[in-house]
């Protein structure tokens, strides 16, 4: 069982949250505007790294808030938690 | 021979205290401090078990986790039975009944012993080989031949009486194996001042230092050093220590599983007391202490009973005070063995002669070994062993050069040691995905990179000297609690040289000598070397063509000597080999312990409305509904469900029935731009919904299918209480929430759930309003002030009350939300209002039956997440003069309004008591065959009595254009005959609801 930690409420039991797909995906302003093309690719298409992914995370059972994480897929490890809104960190930042 | 076996003196035993158990029906003595297999051995008993594939007669290999042969059932009744378990590890009690396994009719004279002498035809991958057709002969005749023959012990059929407890726990430093790494590195963890876990599997502290009386540490015994160390834990509040409790699974971020055996070693568990704890162990540093297992020597017949590893005799002498026999050969690649010989000797026992399989072996337990004056021929291989079932000879040759041997001699004994040197235990380090290396010096893997907050100490990285292995474990457990390491201790340990050998000892026995590697599951060098020539080069192949390593063991003590035999096989050096993956558990768990509290009534949370012990009382037949309890029918006499529903639904339709629809989900959505919110979320438009009315909401998901549905009422400008489907409420909570803070966080609005704050009483049928009249104040129920789809908040009983005025049967109806703590009393309430007027007590097939005929769908029965809202006839609902909603661009795609996607549409059968089966597939026309074309299914399908017939919903290709074709439902042989109509059967008007 993994151990995230929320940016509001810190280190807590996998258990405690909800994973929510890829992270920094906004929804369109405008999506009538939108080709069908553009559309597809906003509802359909994700990435799906090998590494460092940036993906949203709940806290469903705490503050109930979601936040994005940098997780490796291949460690399983945290790199980052970051909260909604915010750019996604510069890895060499975090490394640092 | 009772006790025969058994010295007079030394050991962690008591002897005074006699222990009777049974074995195979026999009954022996014991004293208190053996294990099953220190007792049997003290009894002169070897044969233990029979193996797994040739039913070889086998004795103790060892005498601890590492344990291949001697697997027994301990048994203290019905459900209480437990297989496979290492009767090294089995503490020994007053009245323990053991039985062998793997033997009929009795250990002794087994007849799948056949199988031994048809070795010669079962190689390896024989079933891989022989069992792969006919198909159906593998079903019939094969697999449940195979069945009866292998396997180990029997499952119990009663369930299982015992108690598990689980329990999570946090530390700064978790220590894995008290043994002198460990309790090192505990005892300097614990001066951090940090909370300091020890875990350890046997029935004490100590590990291999239990077998260690004479050595002595910092100026202690080594029996007063590992009392004065557990005694400083002990008194530290910061530092648990368990005993029992084998680390079994490394998980990610250094979560550890532990299972605690509480009660399996005592004669009289007290009653209820629970048998075994799960701990999940999250620790900040991990220290892993779990020592090293000893290697066999691979070497034709390794197997009689007798032959065992040294170190374990070794053990069993100076821990259990049992000696393995009268006049032993030690047979060995490694200096621990002659700590055996010379322990043995002093003990009294006649040591016949060291083989060692070294040319010139060296060093100060060599030398004492000669000093005693034992035999010791260097350079020596044991090529075979002879007996029946025990062993009675050991054949040593002389090793030559180029690999030669000289003529065989055959020395008597009745046991031989063996010892090929140690295997670093790498197990939970491998689990946590530590990278390993080849240590050519040690013949060993070694731990490498870690993967995670952890180090390993002592012999389970390769440092086996006592002197080095205390200051490794003290290192590790300081650096582990960050600080500074303390001073070495210093022991009068005598060190051995670690290197040893692996692989297959030489031999001249011929091309069908049987040398095992792998006891457990009968695998031996041949075995691998066939595997090798049939073009296996992969070591996770190998591992599964043969089965080596793959027996629940998990090769403690074959890996190595199979690497060893393939790597000669294919003249690649091992560390290009490579070693399989180690998996949890490291020794097998009870499934009792991975379930825990989780069983019967406490293995899924059940939830119930306040109306609950009402339903109960008045005899409802209740279905899950998700988590929820919910009141089917309510039966009446002899009614079958049949019969009930059809007399419900005909007292909703004529005069009322009294439905409990707590369970359905409630949202109360707030704040200033509540509605704005609600006009982006749902498809429906909000902004004109007045306060005081309701109207039926559309959720799609974003690609535009119907997600949810209920009705939402608008208590106040700001204020919405929404209604979800019973299953969909968390969904829809959390869809509310991901849409307002990820992508309108400007918005100011509020979700709050609160469907178990309010429970809801429907009243439905034309009696309804004159039940209600006289129980309501502040609420004009007339239908010119509370219409259809209207609400009114008042009181109802005293009880204040949103009343909604809506109806999912079609007649005239309320729904009464009331405070959850009130809702009983308001049933009651509404219930003997209602007798007068033949109110009737409903369940949810009766309420899906009459939403039915209305042609009223249930997300998740019509919709499968492929549904539009207008293939469901719900096109009315969207607000189409909205710019956005969720959903609304993917609806827009052409796809989504193709004249040929499947549409809600009713059938009627051409015989109106034919029910149609719900699921059923729906075809053009008569007479197909299979692989037919489908167009359709049917959604829902019942008996509806008030039209005296059967309906049913369905999804059918262009369905809206089909009207009145027939299609055809395929059935047995033949077919169903099907007329299409609309989805509304009864009451199209809708008259009735406006009253
Ligand atoms: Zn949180």
């Amino acid at each position: 069982m993994l151990v995230i930690t929320c940016p509001y409420c810190g280190p807590r039991p996998e258990i405690e949250f909800a994973h929510g797909g890829e992270a920094h995906i906004a929804r369109p302003q405008d999506p009538s505007s939108l080709g069908v093309e553009d559309w597809t690719e906003f509802l359909y298409m994700r990435a799906n790294p090998k590494g460092l992914h940036a993906e949203r995370w709940r806290h469903l059972h705490g503050c109930a808030r979601f936040f994005n994480a940098l997780r490796d897929t291949t460690t399983d490890q945290f790199v980052a938690t970051y909260r909604t809104g915010e750019p996604r960190p510069d890895l060499a930042a975090v490394k640092a | 021979m009772s006790g025969s076996f058994r010295t007079g003196i030394g050991g962690r035993i008591r002897r005074e205290r006699t222990v009777r158990f049974r074995f195979d029906g026999v009954t022996y003595a014991g004293v208190e401090g053996d294990t099953l297999a220190s007792a049997l051995l003290a009894n002169g008993v070897h044969l233990m078990g029979r193996s797994f594939k040739y039913h070889r007669p086998r004795g103790v290999l060892g005498a601890g986790a590492d344990e291949p042969n001697a697997l027994v059932e301990v048994t203290r009744g019905a459900g209480r039975t437990v297989p496979n378990v290492r009767a090294t590890q089995v503490e020994l009690y007053e009245g323990l009944e053991a039985r062998s396994q793997n033997r009929w009719p009795s250990l002794a004279l087994d007849v799948g012993a056949v199988n031994n002498l048809m070795a010669p035809f079962i190689p390896a991958g024989f079933y891989y080989k022989t069992f792969m057709w006919p198909r159906k002969a593998w079903d019939a005749l094969y697999e449940p031949v195979i069945r009866a023959a292998a396997g180990l012990g029997h499952a119990p059929t009663a369930p299982d009486p015992d108690t598990y407890l689980n329990r999570y726990a946090h530390c700064e430093v978790l220590v894995i194996g008290a043994g002198p790494a460990g309790l090192s590195a505990a005892l300097a963890a614990s001066r951090g001042g940090g909370r300091v876990m020890l875990v350890d599997e046997q029935c004490e502290p100590g590990g291999s230092l239990l077998a260690e009386p004479d050595v002595r540490i910092d100026g202690l015994s080594s029996r007063d050093w590992i009392a004065r160390t557990v005694a400083e834990l002990q008194a530290n509040p910061r530092v648990t220590l368990l005993s029992r409790a084998t680390a079994f699974g490394y998980f990610a971020h250094n979560m550890i599983a532990v299972n605690e055996r509480l009660s399996d070693h005592l004669a009289q568990p007290a009653a209820g007391a629970p048998r075994e704890r799960l701990w999940q162990i999250r620790a900040g540093e991990v220290v892993i202490a779990a020592g090293a297992h000893e290697r066999p020597l691979v070497f034709p017949d390794n197997d009689r009973p007798g032959i065992l590893l040294a170190g374990a005799a070794r053990t069993y002498l100076n821990r259990y005070g049992v000696l393995p026999g009268r006049r032993v050969v030690i047979a060995t690649g490694h200096d621990e063995a002659y700590r055996t010989a010379i322990d043995l000797s002093r003990a009294g026992v006649e040591v016949a002669v060291i083989a060692d399989l070294r040319p010139r072996p060296t060093g100060p337990l060599v030398e004492q070994a000669r000093a005693l004056g034992l035999a010791i021929r260097t350079g020596c291989a044991i090529t075979g062993s002879r007996g029946g079932l025990r062993v009675t000879h050991a054949r040593l040759s002389a090793i030559l050069a180029a690999g030669k041997l000289g003529p065989p001699d055959e020395i008597a004994c009745d046991a031989v040691l063996m010892s090929g040197g140690y295997t670093p235990s790498v197990h939970l380090f491998s689990q946590s995905r530590g990278k390993l290396r080849w240590d050519e010096a040690l013949s060993a893997f070694l731990p490498d990179v870690s993967a995670e907050r952890e180090r390993s100490a002592g012999a389970c990285r390769g440092i086996f000297a006592l002197d080095a292995v205390l200051a490794d474990g003290a290192a590790a457990g300081a650096a582990a609690a960050g600080i500074d390491a303390p001073p070495a201790l210093r022991s009068t340990a005598v060190d051995a040289d670690p290197a040893g050998v692996m692989g297959a000892v030489p031999h001249d026995r011929g091309p069908d000598a049987r040398a095992f590697v792998d006891w457990q599951n009968d695998v031996t060098s041949k075995d691998l070397k066939l595997a090798v020539r049939e073009g296996f080069q992969s070591v996770e192949h190998v591992k599964r063509y043969t089965t080596n390593g793959m027996a629940t063991d998990q090769g403690k003590t074959s890996n190595i000597n199979a690497l060893g035999v393939l790597a000669d096989e294919l003249k690649r050096p091992v560390e290009k080999i490579g070693l399989t993956t180690f998996r949890m558990p490291y020794t097998p768990v009870t499934f009792g312990v991975l379930a825990g509290m989780a069983r019967g009534d406490l293995f899924d949370p059940v939830r119930t409305t306040p109306i609950h012990g009402w339903a109960v009382e008045n005899g409802a037949v209740f279905e899950d509904v998700s988590l929820w309890k919910r009141a089917r029918y309510f039966p009446q006499g002899a009614e079958d469900m049949e019969a009930a529903v059809r007399r419900e639904c005909l007292a909703v339709r004529s005069a009322c029935g009294i439905f409990d629809a707590s369970t359905l989900g409630k949202i109360e959505v707030v704040g200033r731009d509540a509605a704005e919110f609600m006009n982006r979320f749902y498809i429906n438009a909000w902004t004109k919904l007045g306060v005081g009315r309701c109207r039926y909401g559309v959720l799609c998901r974003e690609d535009g299918f119907v997600m949810d549905d209920g009705v939402v009422g608008r208590i106040a400008q700001d204020r919405f209480h929404v209604t979800t489907t019973t299953g969909g409420a968390a969904r829809v909570l959390n869809m509310m929430e991901d849409y307002l803070q990820t992508e309108w966080p400007e918005l100011d609005v509020w979700f709050t759930s609160t469907t178990e704050e309010w429970a809801v009483i429907a009243l439905q049928g034309p009696k309804a309003r004159d039940i209600l009249s006289g129980l309501v104040e502040g609420i004009d129920l007339s239908p010119e002030a509370l219409p259809h789809m209207a609400l009114a908040e008042g009181h109802i009983c005293g009880v204040p009350t949103r009343l909604f005025r809506v109806s999912f049967s079609g007649e005239l109806g309320f729904e009464i939300n009331v405070p959850a703590d009130q809702g009983r009393t308001v049933w009651e309430a509404v219930w003997a209002a209602g007798q007068p007027h033949g109110l009737t007590p409903y369940g949810t097939e009766t309420m899906h039956v009459l939403r039915a005929e209305k042609g009223f769908i249930i997300v998740g029965q019509e919709t499968d997440g492929t549904a539009t809202p207008d293939d469901v006839a719900l096109s009315w609902a969207v607000g189409k003069a909205k710019p956005d909603y969720v959903g609304k661009r993917s609806l827009a795609r052409p796809s989504m309004s193709a004249p040929d996607r499947k549409q809600l549409v009713g059938l009627l059968t051409e015989v109106p008591e034919t029910v149609l089966q719900e699921g059923a597939q729906i075809v053009a026309s008569r007479g197909l065959k299979a692989p037919m074309p489908v167009i359709g299914h049917v959604t829902s399908s019942y008996y509806s009595a008030v039209l005296g017939r059967s309906i049913a919903l369905a999804m059918v290709s262009g369905g809206r254009a089909r009207m009145g074709e027939t299609l055809y439902s395929p059935h047995g042989a033949g077919e169903i005959a099907v007329k299409v109509v609309g989805p509304v059967f009864h009451d199209p008007e809708g008259a009735r609801v406006n009253v």
